[in-house]
């Protein structure tokens, strides 16, 4: 996988989406460069993981430009999506399948070259070498965590997208989440999460960003401290209020 | 290339997730045999009528076994997200609807073999006699109905009442797959076949050329949000 | 507003110089001896179905056009459409039972047209039943018109292989094609009325789109009521 030059990881431009009468996100035009580790805070609604969906492709804007790597995400969805990561709530694995034969399935379909090799060190890494070969159904919730990050990382993703990562993990999947979450960022790629939770993976996030009502409503750069108590604060200020 | 290789490795997982459970096969076999007990008592077809009457209780029985199939495309996804997973893969979303069509397109040809030798058993219908034409035919009938099924069962997973949905849409538009396969295999089974069942096969050729490549190109509007 | 007085009071007239024609100007069929008369309602039938048809081509362009530009505007045109092709359907349908009974003794005979044209009303009520049991309305929008698409390019195709199947296996026609031999009074009557109820369907359409403009305007409201209503100063 050659890693080009680029200098925008994540690009939106102006964009808006309407689910019939309901507006998502509003004339939202935001940057996430290269490097950069960026957290989205918002109430619930606020449209976060719309906007997540909106650069992973997987929701269509009605209006506005997304590029990945300097790529148009419309000319070239595949491509794009190739560059991403995606971690969310649920896991996207088959119960029926073995460990293995899920991650088999996924380098098969991303394309991968090494299938076998890149199969094998990911189960390695997450631990799961020993019940490699048995249908997941019988794996407890924080195997199949650490069976879906092996999922996110089979094809060396440069962009991280992550919604609400964190909901529901045990405390081992969510210390393997967060040490690789700290590599990842340290070596120089781009993460993009969603989350309510300001407990965990937050070591090295330089950009914070506010949404509400589908807008971007503020952005902070600084000590966590100082971001966690603005937080409070601007949940506050909208207590009571749909969004 | 890359495109086929993301349908065959759709193909295969579903296949493989089928092999372990055999839900969908062996429902679908149950039902198809099931349905043609029913049609014994309603009609106790004679080996006279069933001449007239075996082509059109053959595809009834297919279309019966293939509808309660047809979900299965799109119902196990349904867990764990594993729709948007694919959805989210570097993947042109046209694979994975001709890999899950292949897929139903598959399933329903092996419910169909034990259904047509079923049909020899009970009925004395003489399949032999006309055997390549029947093979076409069944391949041809089947293709467009699975195409129609597979799209619109992704439509119907969306909805409050998807498997009451998937048929009441379904049987309409696949309506004109149902009539050319059994016309065909009427034609087939008369002696000579004349120049009907050459019309027929070639109605369904062209049927599938229009029924599967709409849904192809229609399909990733279904998907998205 | 204005526009929609003017096709109103359009509306208004062609129907009757339509009901005029039909049951005036148009000479009672003769052959059929005293129930002749019967045959009047020939005009609205045909009529009926065409506006079906008519209604069932704006399904496929506004499904079409919505796959495209994804505005709410185009969903409720193709849905508004749908609900009218039904109705006007239903009305075909039933004029067509009416008018064979007493004339050919038959209530239905399944030639290629009828059968068609019944599979085409299914498919119609298959639409709004989709519309119905979706619930979020971006989806709604998006999964009709897909199926309305899918099922546009299908009632041709069911045609023709009803008419295909039909000359093997033959069944009484009733009136075979439309105008077929019509003498020229009712043939003028003919047009007449389809013009009359192609101008009441866009009439009821334009009013029907702007009841469901009015419902979306009412509901954005409500909505900002809510918010407001809950809003701690």
């Amino acid at each position: 996988m050659h890693t080009d030059s680029y200098t925008s990881a994540l690009r939106i431009e102006n964009v808006e989406k309407w689910f019939g009468q309901n507006s998502a996100l509003e004339a939202v035009t935001i940057e996430v460069r290269r490097g950069d580790f960026m957290v989205l805070l918002g109430r619930n609604g606020a449209g976060k993981s719309t906007l997540l969906r909106v650069m992973a492709r997987i929701v269509k804007p009605n209006h506005g430009q997304v590029e990945i790597c300097g790529m148009d995400v419309r000319r070239n969805p595949e491509a794009a999506r190739r560059r991403l990561g995606f971690v969310a709530h649920s896991s996207y694995l088959y119960r029926h399948l073995t460990a293995r034969e899920n991650l088999r399935f996924f380098t098969r379909l991303y394309g991968l070259e090494d299938q076998e090799q890149r199969v094998q060190a990911a189960l390695k890494w997450v631990g799961l070498e020993a019940s490699s070969d048995r249908p997941i159904v019988g794996f407890s919730r924080g195997m199949q965590q650490r069976l879906a990050i092996a999922r996110a990382t089979l094809h060396d993703p440069e962009i991280l997208l992550l919604d609400e990562p964190f909901s529901g993990l045990d405390l081992e999947a969510a210390e393997l989440l967060a040490a690789w979450m700290k590599r990842f960022a340290a070596s120089g790629k781009t993460i993009l999460m969603a989350t309510h939770d300001l407990e965990h993976g937050l070591e090295g996030v330089n950009r914070w960003v506010f949404l509400d009502k589908g807008r971007i409503v503020e952005e902070l750069t600084g000590a966590y401290t100082v971001v966690r108590d603005r937080y409070k604060q601007f949940l506050r200020e909208r207590k009571g209020e749909l969004s | 290339m890359n495109f086929l290789n993301q349908t065959a490795a759709i193909l295969w997982k579903d296949i493989l997730t089928e092999y372990r459970t055999k839900d969908a096969l062996t429902s679908m076999l149950l039902f198809g045999l099931l349905v043609i007990l029913m049609f014994h008592f309603a009609f106790e077809p004679d080996s006279l009528e069933t001449e007239k009457y075996g082509p059109g209780l053959l595809w009834m029985t297919f279309v019966f076994a293939g509808i309660l199939g047809m979900n299965r495309a799109f119902a196990g996804e349904r867990e764990n997200d594993s729709l948007q997973g694919l959805m989210l893969a570097p993947v042109d979303w046209g694979a994975i609807f001709l890999g899950k069509m292949l897929a139903n397109f598959l399933f329903m040809l092996v419910v169909e073999t034990i259904i047509l030798l079923s049909f020899t058993l009970f009925f004395n219908f003489d399949l032999l006699h006309r055997l390549s034409w029947m093979v076409t035919i069944t391949l041809l009938g089947t293709l467009g109905f699975a195409s129609i099924g597979t799209i619109l069962a992704a439509i119907s997973m969306n909805t409050r009442m998807s498997d009451v949905m998937l048929p009441l849409l379904l049987l309409p538009v696949a309506l004109p797959a149902v009539i050319g396969a059994v016309q065909a295999t009427a034609a087939a089974f008369t002696d000579p076949p004349g120049e009907a069942l050459t019309f027929w096969v070639k109605f369904l050729v062209v049927f599938n050329i229009i029924f599967v490549t709409l849904p192809l190109l229609l399909f990733e509007y279904v998907l998205e949000e | 507003m204005k526009s929609q007085n003017s096709l109103a009071i359009l509306t208004f007239v062609l129907m009757l110089v339509a009901l005029y024609a039909i049951f005036i100007y148009a000479p009672t069929e003769r052959t059929m001896g005293p129930i002749g008369e019967v045959q009047r309602i020939f005009y609205f039938h045909v009529s009926s179905n065409w506006t079906t048809f008519l209604a069932t081509f704006f399904v496929f362009l506004n499904s079409i056009l919505f796959l495209m530009r994804g505005t709410r505007e185009l969903d409720i045109r193709a849905a508004t459409a749908a609900e009218l092709g039904t109705i006007f359907g239903a009305f075909g349908l039933i004029s067509g039972t009416i008018w064979a009974k007493p004339i050919w003794g038959i209530w239905w005979t399944w030639d290629a047209r009828l059968t068609s044209f019944f599979l085409l009303w299914l498919i119609l009520i298959g639409y709004q039943m989709l519309r119905r049991v979706v619930d979020s309305p971006g989806q709604r929008a998006r999964l009709s018109a897909v199926f309305g698409i899918l099922a546009a390019v299908d009632v041709p195709i069911v045609y023709m292989a009803n008419r295909w199947w039909r000359t093997q296996h033959p069944a009484p026609v009733i009136a075979g094609g439309a105008g077929s031999g019509l003498d020229r009074q009712m043939a003028l009557t003919l047009c007449i009325t389809m013009v009359a109820f192609t101008v009441l369907y866009f009439y009821l359409w334009k009013l029907r789109c702007e009841l469901e403009r009015t419902g979306d305007t009412v509901e954005a409201l409500q909505r900002r009521l809510q918010t407001q209503g809950l809003e701690v100063r």
